[in-house]
């Protein structure tokens, strides 16, 4: 029985050295032991942080990084563009323009060949017509040989210009 | 009673698992070797009485006597020999009888050995007489009694009609109680010294191995079991009960001088141990504890006369409970290795020790593990308990 | 003769404990096979109830050391 009897003198020592312990630990033990590792704690929790901040900011600046090389990069997109649609549009002005000469000069070709021709045509008119003139005036004193003739003749002329 | 189960000590068991190396089915093993060494005792102590019964077999070696005396507390550190005249060291003796009287227990281990019958059974019993300093007390089974007229008196295997004093003595389990805490103080104070100097760096050395089991204690045991917020106060004592029953569990394996004292395996140790836990839920606790004594909610009222008494004896089982498993657990450890070691005397042959060495050997690793399994449970029950007393109420 | 009807008493503890506590090891093992990732909760909980089956034992068992050792 005495196994599970508990013994007053051993309770007294039991009691004496655990709360002794208890105190000691506690006030010199514990508490510089837990607040060191809380402030590792703290620190790491800190320090995690940090590199998460840092992390985000580093994402923050390469994704600005990468914004101004997509700027760049349509900045001069941009301007190849323009200048291409400069020289397009030199190409085509000169293009219109060297049309426009070729056709003023076609044109002018034009005017000129129909001078000319309008000229040929009016000295073949009078070359013609003094031709005809002659052709007639021999026909003419064919004709008005006889008095007959040069009655129908005229007859037949004041016909005509009755007629016109 | 409810019981939280704590979700996240998966990490303290894992971490525990790490350290120590357990596994589900070790724990299983355990408890059962534990509750065979406790059976093989009966049986062995059985055999006392036998033993005392019969006179013939005074010399033989009594298994179950040498295991019986070894569990128990005792004025002298016994080292090697036989028991009476062997080597031992003597341990002061301190009564409180009209003063405190202080000497040496070797007036009482080496005095008059007498014998004395019975009253009641007519056996003949034998006590230790003082001499010297310690003239006018008797001990039996190192109980030490005042005598009346040089001699104690006997009934029914009992000291009778002798008044017991009262004795501070310190004995074997005191002397390894002052080494277990000169053991803890030098381990923390170093500890809380490295931090001290170093500052809030990662642990080197000795803190390294003690700081993952103080981050278990706080962590795993008290924040989860006791609840946000307020398990800070009740760290301390959880740290300090968990690494005084793990260190005095381990000092009481070591087989040579510092150790081999049954200390956490002792009633009165874990007695004071489980009152403190009780003190502590009793001081912490809320209206919503006693409300949960007193008018449990859910409860029909037709039935409250059975169910407050229940509520009420619940709050001493708690602690009782782990009185007894601590006990019971280091005791059963001490015995069974004690009873393997004791097949070699049993049959006077050494060739046996073939067999109950590496069994004893593989007992007592199992046994380190049962000192760090029982503090981490005493620390754990502890914070249920306390966790349980300091909850609020759901809604 | 009372010590072996202690004896008696003790191994009966132990049968019962040894049941209950095969039971919940048993169990576990299920448990964790089953799902292996709540294995470390299933061992606390399995720790803590082998504990209280072992500590009702252990009361049976402390019983009949009484009664044994007397």
């Amino acid at each position: 029985m005495d196994l599970v009897t508990p013994d007053l003198g051993l309770l007294f020592w039991t009691g004496l050295v655990f709360s002794l312990l208890l105190f000691v630990l506690t006030k010199f033990a514990w508490k510089p032991i837990l607040g060191a590792v809380n402030a590792r704690e703290q620190k790491i929790s800190e320090a995690l942080e940090l590199a998460e901040k840092t992390k985000v900011e580093m994402k923050a600046l390469q994704s600005e990084n990468e914004n101004l090389l997509k700027e760049a990069r349509a900045q001069r997109d941009s301007m190849l563009k323009d200048a291409k649609n400069a020289s397009d549009k030199l190409i085509e002005e000169s293009k219109d323009k060297a049309k426009l000469e070729a056709d003023k000069i076609v044109i002018a070709a034009k005017e000129a060949i129909k001078n000319e021709k309008l000229q040929a045509m009016s000295e073949l008119k009078t070359h013609v017509a003094g031709l005809s003139l002659e052709i007639a005036e021999k026909i003419i004193r064919g004709e008005l040989s006889s008095d007959e003739k040069q009655k129908a003749l005229a007859e037949k002329m004041a016909e005509d210009i009755n007629m016109n | 009673m409810i019981f939280k189960i704590p979700l996240a000590t998966i990490e303290s068991l894992t971490t525990f698992a790490r350290i120590f190396g357990s596994h589900q089915m070790k724990f299983v093993s355990m408890s059962m070797i534990k509750l065979l060494a406790f059976t093989l005792l009966v049986v062995f102590s059985t055999s006392i009485s036998f033993a005392s019964g019969d006179n013939s077999t005074e010399k033989e070696f009594n298994v179950g006597e040498m295991i019986m005396h070894h569990i128990k507390d005792a004025h002298e550190w016994h080292l090697w020999g036989p028991e009476h005249g062997g080597t031992s060291i003597y341990l002061p003796v301190i009564l409180l009888d009209e003063g405190m009287k202080v000497f040496s227990s070797k007036t009482l281990y080496h005095g008059e050995l007498k014998s004395a019958i019975d009253h009641k059974t007519h056996k003949t019993v034998t006590y230790y007489k003082g001499s010297g300093s310690a003239e006018g007390y008797g001990m039996f089974h190192e109980k030490i009694y005042k005598l009346n007229n040089g001699e104690l008196n006997f009934e029914d295997g009992h000291v009778h009609g002798n008044i017991k004093v009262f004795d501070f003595s310190i004995t074997k389990n005191v002397l390894s109680l002052f080494f277990g805490a000169a053991i803890i103080l030098a381990l923390m104070l170093s500890i809380s010294r490295f931090y001290k100097t170093n500052g809030a760096v990662s642990p080197k050395g000795l803190a390294k191995f003690i700081e993952p089991l103080v981050i278990v204690v706080r962590d795993d045991i008290a924040k989860e079991n006791i609840g946000h917020g307020k398990h800070h106060k009740y760290v301390p004592y959880l740290l300090t009960i968990f690494f005084f029953i793990w260190i005095n569990n381990l000092l009481g394996l070591v087989p040579i001088l510092p150790g081999g004292a049954n200390l956490t395996g002792n009633i009165t140790i874990t007695f004071f141990l489980a009152l403190c836990t009780l003190l502590m839920t009793l001081f912490s606790s809320n209206k919503n504890y006693w409300k949960h004594i007193f008018a449990t909610p859910g409860v029909p009222i037709a039935l409250m006369p059975i169910m407050i008494p229940i509520e009420i004896v619940g709050i001493f089982t708690k602690p009782f409970a782990l009185m007894i498993r601590l006990f019971a657990n280091i005791t059963a450890g001490h015995i069974i290795i004690l009873a393997l070691i004791s097949i070699i005397f049993i049959n006077k042959n050494l060739a046996w020790g073939a067999l109950s060495v590496p069994m004893a050997l593989f007992i007592s690793c199992l046994e380190m593990l049962v000192a760090a399994l029982q503090a981490y449970l005493f620390a754990l029950l502890s914070a249920l308990f306390i966790g349980a007393a300091v909850e609020e109420a759901h809604h | 003769m009372y010590g072996s009807i202690a004896a008696i008493g003790a191994g009966l503890a132990v049968l019962g404990a040894g049941i209950g506590i095969g039971q919940i090891g048993g169990k576990a093992v299920e448990g964790i096979a089953r799902n292996p990732e709540a294995s470390g909760k299933i061992t606390t909980t399995m720790i803590i109830a082998a504990a209280l089956i072992e500590g009702v034992a252990l009361f049976g068992v402390v019983i009949g050391l009484l009664g044994g050792a007397k």
